[in-house]
């Protein structure tokens, strides 16, 4: 492919997608590519390689955007994270070789990172909250921060003593493992940047540059864990709701500035809380919505575009989160039926979605073609909408399968 | 009951934590028998299930009702001077497993909280759980109806050949199997050969009901 050629393909995928998420009919129904650990079944590796091989990683998902020809995939250097995990001693996740086999994918740890008195800490000093506690915690290179002066409220000739903490065992051994994790973040930074534009001038559009989650998940799975986050909505209302407000401004903040450094406008916000089964209405519009929605309104604002992914079934929620400038997001429902969707958000935002799991490792290709077929006849009319897996494809689907889905776009069209 | 007692299911029921623990240990400290104070948690917690099912409470409610129900029998417990005379109910059994490769548990977690307090000996054996210790575990249990929890994709074959397993020892026909999780559906119940699927808790005590007349 010539770069000219390249350039014509990135503009007309872009295009399609552009012409989805603004509510305009596309030439054809686009389709996303998210794939993880199929990818290592795809090109024959084992889960760990994918982990930590770049060049094998790079060289598979190349192969797989070339058969399946995608209008945008999802970044494969979130999968390819074994080196630099291990880099941090990453005790969130379990992955192969660390706690899973081989040819198992990465697994995150629920556990209270955080305890239920420690929002004061949080809402008083973020930062101070991070090095103190949070990091030390969450990956064994941190280890020793928390032996660092204290620097808020130093200040003059304070700052020449205190200084000397810099000198403490633990904070020299952090600083020295934190100087080889940052080498290998780098080394994966670089991979990633490099890979995408070499597959840019291909033709493939990357799914999105930058990634935030609701402050509600924000605390719930990554610091209290769910049985911390749930007792929380009943004990202590108060003092969630005043964390949340402050985690929210630091999380649309790092999402603006790396949406920003990456040149992609599209920032991902996987959403886990959201179901219908897992808190009352009441309570979604008192804990999770109007924060999540202030995310979702300033990236909008700063011209970046929420792909938010709500997962599991979010069919009572439809109503409320429909309150949002329309023909500017992308919602992509998991288990949510998009046809009951189509009919509530239709003319708001832009669906994506959703061939399920189970059709996809199961089914047979002339099952899954039709189940396309049915999205792309009623979700796609209008445009408006965004062909995909109900959580991209499955590690486990076979190959006939996800070619099946892939060429649906090409036979159907609304 | 006298107003105590019913002051004390409707405080947990109502999820009034702070006033139902001081009322709790108010009523141990005047001598009131510590078997009957649990008693009157199992009370408010059937009352809890059934909000539960109905839509009016959600997992943050039924959190908060486990936590009162261990806090209170924490408070009761050591106080039980003797056994019960009275001969344990032989209850319903069903064991719970997170199926092998999956380190999910907050579903299984509630799945197991929400049997409990329906009235089920439930046997929770852990994740990433082999299908020779789903076998193992059910010839020493002896349940009459086994759940398997999964929540990625990987669960689906998992959940089907620890069903195999359960097939080969022979024990299939003396058990029901239901199967859930984040992706489980009627195909891949057919798939797995398991007798149901459930999409939540309630699923699952309806699951166990029905085949144990519980």
């Amino acid at each position: 492919m010539t770069e000219n050629n390249g350039a014509a393909l990135y503009a007309e995928k872009l295009k399609r997608i552009m012409d989805a998420v603004e509510l305009r009919q596309p030439d054809r129904v686009p389709v996303a590519f998210q794939a993880s650990f199929w990818l290592a079944r795809y090109g024959g590796i084992s889960y760990r390689e994918l982990m930590y091989d770049y060049d094998k990683a790079a060289e598979i998902m190349q192969r797989a955007l070339l058969e399946f020809d995608p209008d945008q995939f999802y970044p494969v250097h979130a999968t390819t994270i074994g080196r630099v995990s291990e880099a941090m001693g990453f005790k969130q996740i379990q992955w192969p070789g660390h706690g899973v086999g081989d040819n198992q994918p990465f697994q995150y740890i629920d556990r209270e990172y955080m305890t239920a008195d420690e929002y004061d800490d949080f809402v008083f000093d973020p930062t101070g909250f991070y090095l103190n506690k949070y990091l030390p915690r969450v990956g064994e290179a941190f280890e020793g921060l928390e032996e660092l002066p204290k620097f808020a409220g130093l200040y003059y000739n304070h700052l020449l003593a205190h200084m000397r903490h810099f000198a403490n065992p633990g904070a020299v051994r952090a600083l020295a493992a934190l100087q080889k994790m940052a080498e290998e973040s780098q080394l994966l930074v670089r991979n990633k940047i490099d890979f995408e534009n070499k597959m840019a001038g291909l033709g493939f559009p990357v799914t999105h540059g930058a990634a935030t989650n609701a402050p509600f998940d924000y605390f719930g799975d990554y610091f209290r864990g769910a049985k911390g986050i749930l007792t929380d909505m009943r004990r202590r209302p108060d003092k969630l709701l005043e964390a949340m407000e402050k985690a929210g401004v630091l999380l649309l903040r790092h999402a603006i500035a790396a949406a920003r450094a990456s040149g992609n406008n599209f920032v991902f916000i996987p959403i886990h809380w959201a179901s219908d089964s897992f808190m009352s209405h009441q309570q979604f519009m008192t804990f999770w919505w109007p924060q999540c929605r202030k995310i979702i309104l300033g990236l909008i604002e700063n011209g970046l575009i929420p792909i938010c992914l709500w997962e599991a079934v979010c069919t009572k929620r439809m109503e409320s989160i429909g309150d949002i400038p329309p023909g500017k997001a992308i919602y992509w429902f998991e288990r949510t039926d998009l046809v009951t969707a189509k009919e509530v958000l239709g003319d708001v935002v832009c669906l994506r979605g959703n061939v399920s799991p189970s059709l996809m490792t199961t089914g047979t290709p002339e099952e899954v073609d039709a189940s396309c077929r049915h999205l792309i006849e009623t979700v796609g009319k209008g445009g408006g909408f965004i062909l995909d897996g109900a959580f991209g494809i499955p590690d486990e689907t076979p190959v006939e399968n996800v070619r099946a889905m892939y060429q649906s776009v090409h036979k159907y069209n609304v | 009951m006298n107003e105590n007692e019913k002051r004390l299911v409707d405080l947990v029921a109502d999820m009034d934590e702070d006033q139902a623990l001081v009322l709790a240990q108010e009523m141990l400290d005047n001598g009131a028998d510590p078997l009957r104070v649990l008693e009157l948690c199992r009370e408010a917690m059937d009352i809890v299930g059934k909000r539960f099912e109905t839509g009016e409470y959600f997992l943050p409610e039924l959190i908060l009702a486990g936590e009162m129900l261990d806090q209170i029998g924490g408070l009761a417990k050591p106080l039980i001077k003797q056994s019960s005379d009275k001969p344990a109910k032989k209850l319903p059994r069903v064991l719970i497993g997170t199926v092998h490769g999956d380190l999910h548990d907050i579903g299984k977690n509630i799945v197991t909280f929400m049997l409990d307090i329906n009235g089920f000996e439930v046997k929770d054996i852990g994740i990433d759980v082999p299908a020779a210790i789903f076998v193992e575990e059910i010839n020493a249990f002896k349940p009459q109806v086994v759940c398997l929890s999964g929540f990625l994709t990987l669960a689906f074959d998992s959940m089907k050949e620890t069903i195999q397993a359960i097939t080969v020892a022979g024990l299939r026909d003396q058990l029901k199997i239901q199967i859930g999780g984040g992706q489980i559906d009627e195909t891949i119940r057919a798939y797995t050969g398991a007798d149901g699927f459930g999409l939540n808790a309630v699923d699952a005590v309806n699951f166990s009901r029905k085949w144990t007349g519980g």
